[in-house]
């Protein structure tokens, strides 16, 4: 195991977090208002078979970044429609959105499976330019990485130091006394749900169109369901949320240092290691998380007659 | 998350507006089917001869018939895994996980008892199928039962555990000779015997008994009643004496049973051996169609039928239209949609 390997799994582990934190921060935004979104999955689908195409016919990645932040955008609005204003089971909306957004992305990308894309330019992380280059090859990053860190925090003051982040907020603890005290919480659940949308596009934008640079069916591998996961995980905090995916990245990490390293162990037993540490760490907070969810998460908002 | 468990209000089927809703549900489709062709006519398609196609595959002939039948299946007995536990409240979205551990314990008791006879074999590959999405069930039953975690998020990351063990169990110890990524055909012993010349097995009969046996139980048991208490008021329930925690683990590790049958059923009917990866979603969709019966029998039976319709025709799409196999779930998320979205056809009464 030498310095370059673990360097290495550092790397991928940062590529690999990096689409996860920015769906998680989205689900974040969405809960908050008050809306489970289990149809995450199918969102990131869409966003990055949209991305990966319009960056391929313009040959510019950032037109498909943009266009994958919409595409996730006016996914949720889809989803937004379903449960804000016709008042559906969230869960069950959100699942058929995984199935809509399963075959949706299927039949977007279906000339480009496969297809190299044009590749978004990567910058050495500062105060790394003294060391030999075979090391620094590895922590040349893109625009969404350095973007990461500071979106969170960005959400965060949004959510905690806005009049609007706190009229989202109301709206998902009890949407009925946020309404008595004049505010419209359909409106600030489509507004939430937009916002979500758009970072779960920047996030799907990430893995297609940064980190794998190619559309294949079902490339998202469940990320969504984890985003779901490590919301509860971070106790609907925007800035826990970087810890949570730094925990989840790390084991993807250890996994892949135990692989590298030559022990013999099968590669799907060490593929459970993030889902089994995420289930662990949640059994061992335990009942202290049940406060800090949103207290009308999931349920329908039927307005005042 | 603890508020998530909302349940939907019960719909009366056999009421004066049956006819009514029948038609409603027909317009639905309608909607959904418009819908679908204009997606299709954008993508260059002609929509007319793609229905005309699956229509065509699936009801006209004898085999295309059975067909469906063989698609419906995995989907009564799915949703009657996750029908069960919503009666107590719970919301099993884990039968995808569960439905994996029950078709990799079949499939080790299929490789491993060959030489048992059939009317032997099979019996115990289903109560291996059970035990085995039972045990994958457990564990969010009982952390529910005890207030530790949510049964939504510990079956979420359950679900995608679970295919890496079999993923690991194949490529590791029983792949066959030739392939890497599925095991030998299971002895003929350990087959689900098959119909008419037909795809249609065994299932069929586990299919259609469970789901009389739960509308049995649930209208004139004790423990339906029991059941329907837990899930109407649990404060309520456990005054007035119910076991609610020990309601809780064994309902809910009974749906992970009844999801491990229908591992058992893909693995021992189906397929005839155990595949990597054979499942994408089919515990996700159980959980789409009980929720669109209402977790009501009969229902379980219709929405089941119809969504096999929609998939069994879209094998055929991807054949003659050149369309990828995944854009089927477009139609089939569209009418969900569509459902889920109650549009109002007609002015109906205010009450």
């Amino acid at each position: 195991m030498t310095l370059l390997a673990i360097l290495g799994v550092i790397s991928s582990a940062i590529y690999s977090g990096t689409s996860l934190l920015y769906a998680t921060l989205g689900e974040v935004v969405g809960e908050r208002s008050g809306i489970v979104n289990l149809g995450l999955e199918g969102v990131l689908l869409v966003s990055a078979a949209t991305g990966v195409v319009v960056a391929g016919q313009t040959s510019n990645p950032y037109l498909g970044i943009l266009a994958a932040m919409l595409a996730g955008g006016l996914m949720n609005l889809m989803f937004g429609y379903l449960v804000i204003t016709r008042k559906a089971n969230q869960l069950a909306s959100g699942l058929a959105m995984m199935f809509f957004g399963f075959g949706l992305s299927a039949l977007i990308g279906k000339d480009y499976v496969g297809a190299r894309i044009a590749v978004l330019p990567r910058w050495l992380l500062p105060g790394l330019s003294g060391f030999p280059k075979l090391y620094t090859s590895l922590f040349k990053f893109d625009f969404l990485i350095f973007l990461v860190i500071p979106v969170a925090f960005l959400v965060w003051w949004l959510l905690f130091r806005t009049r609007w982040g706190l009229g989202l907020r109301a709206v998902g603890e009890n949407a009925d006394i946020a309404f008595a005290s004049g505010r419209n919480p359909l409106w600030i659940r489509y507004q939430a749900l937009f916002l979500a949308g758009l970072l779960a596009g920047m996030g799907a934008a990430h893995l297609s169109i940064a980190y794998t640079m190619t559309w294949t069916e079902y490339m998202t591998g469940g990320r969504g369901f984890i985003a779901v996961a490590l919301v509860i995980f971070s106790k609907w905090h925007p800035l826990r949320a970087v810890a949570g995916s730094l925990l989840f990245s790390a084991a993807v990490a250890f996994q892949l240092v135990l692989q590298n390293s030559g022990i013999d162990i099968s590669p799907f037993l060490l593929d459970t290691i993030p889902y089994l540490l995420t289930l662990i760490v949640l059994i061992a907070w335990g009942g202290t998380r049940k406060q800090s969810a949103p207290a009308s998460l999931g349920r329908v908002y039927m307005g005042s007659e | 998350m603890a508020q998530i468990t909302e349940t939907p209000k019960r719909a009366t089927f056999l009421s004066q507006k049956t006819a009514n809703g029948v038609l409603r549900y027909l317009m639905m489709l309608l909607l959904a089917l418009v819908l679908f062709g204009i997606i299709l006519l954008l993508t260059g398609k002609n929509p007319i001869q793609s229905y005309i196609d699956i229509f065509r595959s699936t009801l006209t002939s004898g085999y295309g018939f059975s067909e469906v039948i063989v698609a419906m299946v995995p989907m009564v007995i799915t949703a009657l895994a996750v029908a069960i536990p919503s009666r107590v409240g719970l919301i099993n979205v884990g039968v995808e996980g569960q439905l994996y551990m029950g078709a990799c314990l079949a499939a080790w008791g299929a490789l491993t008892f060959t030489q048992l006879p059939a009317w032997a074999l099979l019996p115990l590959l289903m109560l291996l199928g059970m035990i085995g999405g039972a045990a994958w069930a457990f564990i969010p039953g009982y952390l529910k039962a005890i207030g530790l975690v949510n049964e939504t998020i510990t079956s979420l990351l359950l679900n995608s555990v679970a295919p890496k063990i079999v993923a690991f169990m194949i490529f590791g110890f029983w792949h066959g000779p030739m392939d890497t990524n599925k095991t030998a055909n299971f002895v003929p012993a350990a087959r689900l015997p098959a119909f008419f010349g037909t795809r249609v097995d065994l299932s069929l009969i586990f299919a259609l008994g469970l789901l009389g046996l739960f509308w049995y139980v649930m209208k004139y048991t004790r423990w339906g009643l029991e059941m329907r208490a837990i899930g109407g008021n649990p404060q309520a329930a456990r005054r007035n004496g119910i076991p609610v925690k020990a309601y809780l683990v064994i309902v809910m590790c009974l749906g992970g049973a009844i999801a491990g049958l229908a591992g058992m059923s893909l693995v021992s009917g189906y397929y005839g051996l155990l595949l990597a990866n054979f499942s994408t979603g089919s515990g996700y969709m159980g959980f789409l169609i009980s929720w669109l019966a209402f977790g009501d029998p009969l229902g379980i039976l219709l929405v089941s039928f119809l969504v096999a319709i929609i998939t069994t025709g879209g094998n055929l799409l991807q054949l003659t239209q050149g369309l990828p196999y995944a854009a089927i779930n477009i139609l089939l998320a569209l009418t969900l949609f569509i459902v889920l979205a109650r549009p109002t056809f007609f002015k109906e009464p205010k009450a």
